[in-house]
């Protein structure tokens, strides 16, 4: 009986460990109902929260405060001494869109052709990427993914990072058209054109801009007149690209314009109050700090990062890292974007430089989440943990900035994100290399 | 007696030419890393004409040596880069696969604005590489960030020579697919690397046979005069190495590499080695522990190329488990900048103690350049290369405040100006500006393949010699 009983438990035991072997290739995200508790609640739009509930039910957030009713059918998760922070976004990556750098077949952010207003970064998202759950494992849950060729590249999607498809994984398939504003001046040492090549370049790519925005115009109240008449008129000719610019000029989407030199920023402004239906974004703004009163007055949002060398040589070595303060501290909304693809997962890093260099923790911390909601009109949704949105956030051991600390549960859209990426199986595989003993 | 002591360092001085100016600090009351001996809270440390003299509580400064108050700061050896390519002129002698020959020895350029900025991030010391463009590339210098001063100024005294070797799709690809030129294959790399070792053990062979054969001929015991063998350059170069004078530092990503060259390693007797990006060492972390081999990792770069997809953040970790001795390097202009946090990322993937972490930007970069005995820890007699920060260096809400080189103050924050340019550039227009957003991840700045990239164009392939 003794030798059965044994035998019995080692049977258990082989059959415990080898569903948890199982588990850790396949495990699947969990989706439900969980109870978080005893946790330090960051809720970014109303404060902390100390020893607080976080309640999920499906896809949405149902309960934030310090005591709840927990009845029996959610999962109870213990967060005492940890803290929960609504997830990260990066309002500006290439991610899904690229998979290895180095291999050209694997890039699918840059179209041919100087403008693609039409092109969706949307179309090439490609939900299996393996940068895709090494980034959300660090807590960063929602990225804008963007072209980036051409003078106008085509338009940028708004994604969260769970889901088999695209169109799951959409907040906002269409987010922005993406400009590559045309610079007047000299791109670097580097750059041998004389003066009067560069004014004569950038004069005829700003026509070729504002040729399109007039034409688009055109088309817009053509259609929009026969739209609203179908039986009395004839239906014109459609135009993609034409189609594509009616949501840009009528304000539903907005225009992200990729600009950093101070006199490109400058000239990017004024371009924008010709267009008093549209809406705008700055994006990169390397130079944003020496004209911050100017892009504030204007009323535009700037996505930026912070880890990148002084734009010029001659700049203080602190410049990249106050540039946020610096334009917040003027009166500008601003957002973290980080720029980049596999290492989208630095986005907190970056946000954390914005905090000791000026903009302070709280204020970094709306920068990587609540801003870039409302700078892309989804805070109904993103942002902030409340009553109502979707449960989007992660329990971590601290801080999330510092990057000693570690992230522990990501929820995304209410799944409960298993917290496996390439990296952690590598660990887990080679960190013993030995195999198993058999006996 | 004093007046003899003063002249006879003057001429010293100006007999070696670049004699450097040393410095006298008493930094008091901080919190003084050592890295080799702990964390020493409230002690203070002394310099004096650029070396650590004491280590202790309550000390007094010397008549004329300033005192620094570090009360609630960190005091820190200075940061090494064993992996970067700033502060060089060029990177790549890529026309050939094998140029041990060549050296960055006089490829420096003192005011180039990075070494101040690296300065600002607690950096003292960077081993300036070559690139990475050929099998066996050309050999490095490792440098003291003595921002203002010359070219030989910037040198380590007595670090040992270093050279750059490179595994894989670099050097297959510059010579190989670029040029028809063996290796286009990691089959191909190894022998390039073997055929050299022979000739080089030839060469070893027949020059001395010819040089004693000449010294007999001079000294009237042989009847005919010896068929010269001439001087190479090259080959001098390969002996070096087997002969343990010149330590190689081999840019490598994958396991199978890794092993491959430990192996040839093995053959010629080569023991002094470290592996460079070495995305994949993790897989391989018992061999090389088993071959005491050095790496120096990246904290998390990964996927900018084929060779580096199945890579992981958790690699400086593995290593560290396993006991190898690993660095985590910079290759960047920008990483350079943060190297304490990327060194915090080993905390962050795989749970590596702090201290630990921070050997990986100290002590054990200082062992890969064979500069531990002079820096890497804040220990009595070693240089005066420290800087202090206002928190722990691994948060990221600390700053370095002031860095040391031999005991003289290279950065200051409280005095730190917009252009700290040595060299004001007149073409330089205050409206230029890099619009670099959409390609920020650090790969272009100072990268191991400057000056050999690879364009493909309608006619085919071309090298692009742009500097960046």
């Amino acid at each position: 009986m003794k030798y059965f009983k044994s035998l019995l438990t080692t049977c258990l035991l082989v059959f415990v460990i080898g569903m948890n072997v199982e588990a850790q290739i396949t495990e699947k995200a969990e989706y439900g109902k969980f109870a978080i508790t005893n946790a330090t609640i960051h809720t970014v739009s109303n404060g902390v929260i100390e020893n607080g509930v976080v309640l999920i039910d499906g896809e949405k957030i149902v309960h934030v405060g310090q005591n709840a009713k927990i009845t029996a059918d959610y999962q109870r998760i213990d967060a005492t001494g940890k803290h929960i922070y609504p997830g990260f976004m990066d309002a500006g990556t290439q991610l899904g869109l690229q998979e290895i750098g180095a291999v050209a077949v694997t890039n699918d952010q840059a179209e041919l052709g100087n403008l693609n207003p039409h092109v969706r970064a949307f179309t090439a998202i490609n939900p299996s990427s393996v940068s895709i759950p090494v980034t959300r494992v660090n807590g960063v849950t929602h990225v804008v993914s963007l072209p980036v060729s051409g003078l106008i590249s085509g338009k940028s999607t708004l994604i969260d990072l769970y889901g088999y498809s695209p169109d799951s994984m959409a907040v906002s398939a269409n987010a922005g058209l993406h400009l590559n504003w045309p610079s007047a001046q000299k791109g670097g040492w580097w750059d041998d054109r004389s003066d009067k090549k560069i004014k004569e370049q950038y004069e005829k790519r700003l026509k070729t801009l504002n040729d399109l925005w007039s034409k688009a115009e055109f088309y817009h109240k053509m259609m929009s007149a026969y739209e609203k008449n179908p039986e009395n008129k004839s239906k014109p000719d459609g135009n993609k690209k034409m189609q594509a610019m009616r949501e840009v000029i009528t304000g539903k989407i907005p225009v992200i314009i990729s600009v950093d030199a101070k006199k490109d920023i400058l000239n990017a402004i004024e371009w924008t109050k010709e267009h008093p239906d549209a809406r705008f974004i700055l994006a990169g703004v390397q130079d944003g700090w020496r004209v911050a009163e100017e892009i504030a007055e204007a009323g535009l949002p700037c996505l930026v990062s912070t880890l990148y060398t002084p734009e010029r040589d001659y700049d203080n070595y602190q410049r990249p890292y106050q540039n946020p303060g610096k334009l917040h501290e003027a009166g500008v909304k601003v957002a973290i974007a980080t720029g980049g693809v596999e290492n989208v997962r630095n986005a907190p890093y970056h946000a954390g430089y914005a905090a000791t260099y000026g903009l302070g923790k709280e204020e970094a911390l709306k920068a990587i989440t609540l801003n870039s909601a409302e700078i892309f009109g989804v805070d109904d949704k993103l942002g902030s943990i409340e009553k109502g949105k979707q449960a989007n956030l992660f329990i971590s051991d601290g801080d999330p900035f510092e990057p000693m600390n570690h992230i522990e549960q990501v929820f995304i859209r209410g799944y409960k994100i298993p917290m496996i990426s390439r990296h952690t199986q590598l660990y887990d595989e080679y960190l013993n290399r030995g195999a198993k003993s058999n006996n | 007696m004093k007046k003899i002591l003063l002249l006879t360092i003057a001429l010293c001085i100006s007999i070696s030419g670049y004699a450097q100016e040393t410095g006298s600090v008493l930094i008091k009351n901080g919190t003084v890393m050592t890295i080799t001996d702990g964390n020493k809270a409230d002690t203070d440390v002394l310099i004096e004409d650029g070396v650590i003299t004491d280590i202790g509580k309550d000390l007094s400064a010397p008549r004329g040596v300033k005192t620094v108050d570090a009360s609630g700061k960190y005091v820190m050896p200075g940061i090494i880069d064993a992996h970067s390519h700033i502060a060089a002129v060029d990177v790549n002698e890529w026309t050939n696969p094998v140029t041990a020959e060549v050296s960055m020895e006089e490829s420096i350029d003192p005011t180039d604005i990075n070494i101040y900025w690296a300065l600002a991030g607690g950096v003292t010391s960077i081993h300036l590489m070559h690139g990475s463009a050929n099998v066996i590339g050309g050999q490095n210098e490792t440098l003291k960030l003595r921002y203002g001063s010359n070219m030989d100024g910037m040198r380590f005294e007595g670090a040992p020579r270093t050279i750059k070797f490179a595994l894989g799709e670099n050097p297959t690809r510059v010579h190989g697919q670029g040029f028809d030129v063996k290796p286009r294959t990691r089959m191909g790399v190894e022998q390039v690397i073997r055929d050299h070792f022979d000739a080089a053990l030839d060469y070893r062979r027949n020059r001395q046979e010819y040089l004693d054969a000449k010294k007999a001929y001079e000294n009237g015991n042989l009847d005919t005069p010896p068929v010269p063998v001439a001087k190479n350059e090259r080959l001098e170069v390969l002996v070096d190495i087997i002969e343990g004078e010149v330590w190689v530092h081999t840019h490598s990503y994958r396991a199978d590499e890794i092993v491959m060259l430990m192996r040839v390693f093995n053959d010629y007797g080569i023991e002094n080695f470290t592996f460079q990006h070495a995305n994949e060492a993790f897989k391989v972390a018992p061999e090389l522990k088993k071959n005491n081999a050095y790496t120096s990792v990246f904290a998390d770069w990964w996927a900018y190329k084929f060779e580096v997809y199945y890579s992981t953040a958790y690699n400086a970790s593995i290593l560290n488990a396993n006991g190898v001795r690993n660095s985590i390097n910079s290759d960047s202009g920008e990483l350079i900048r943060h190297l304490n946090h990327e060194a915090a990322k080993a905390v962050h993937y795989g749970g590596t103690s702090k201290q630990d972490a921070l050997k990986m930007i100290t002590i054990n970069p200082a062992m890969q350049l064979g500069i531990d005995d002079k820096v890497g820890s804040i220990e009595e007699g070693k240089h005066g290369d420290v800087a202090i920060w206002d928190g722990h260096p691994l948060s990221i809400y600390s700053i370095a405040e002031k860095t040391f080189v031999d005991g003289k103050k290279y950065f200051d924050r409280s005095e730190d100006k917009d252009d700290m340019r040595l060299e004001a550039d007149a073409e330089t227009d205050f409206d230029e500006g890099r619009s670099r957003w959409y390609n920020e991840n650090g790969r272009q700045n100072n990268t191991c393949l400057r000056g050999a990239e690879i364009r493909f164009t309608k006619q085919g392939m071309k090298l692009n010699q742009s500097r960046n």
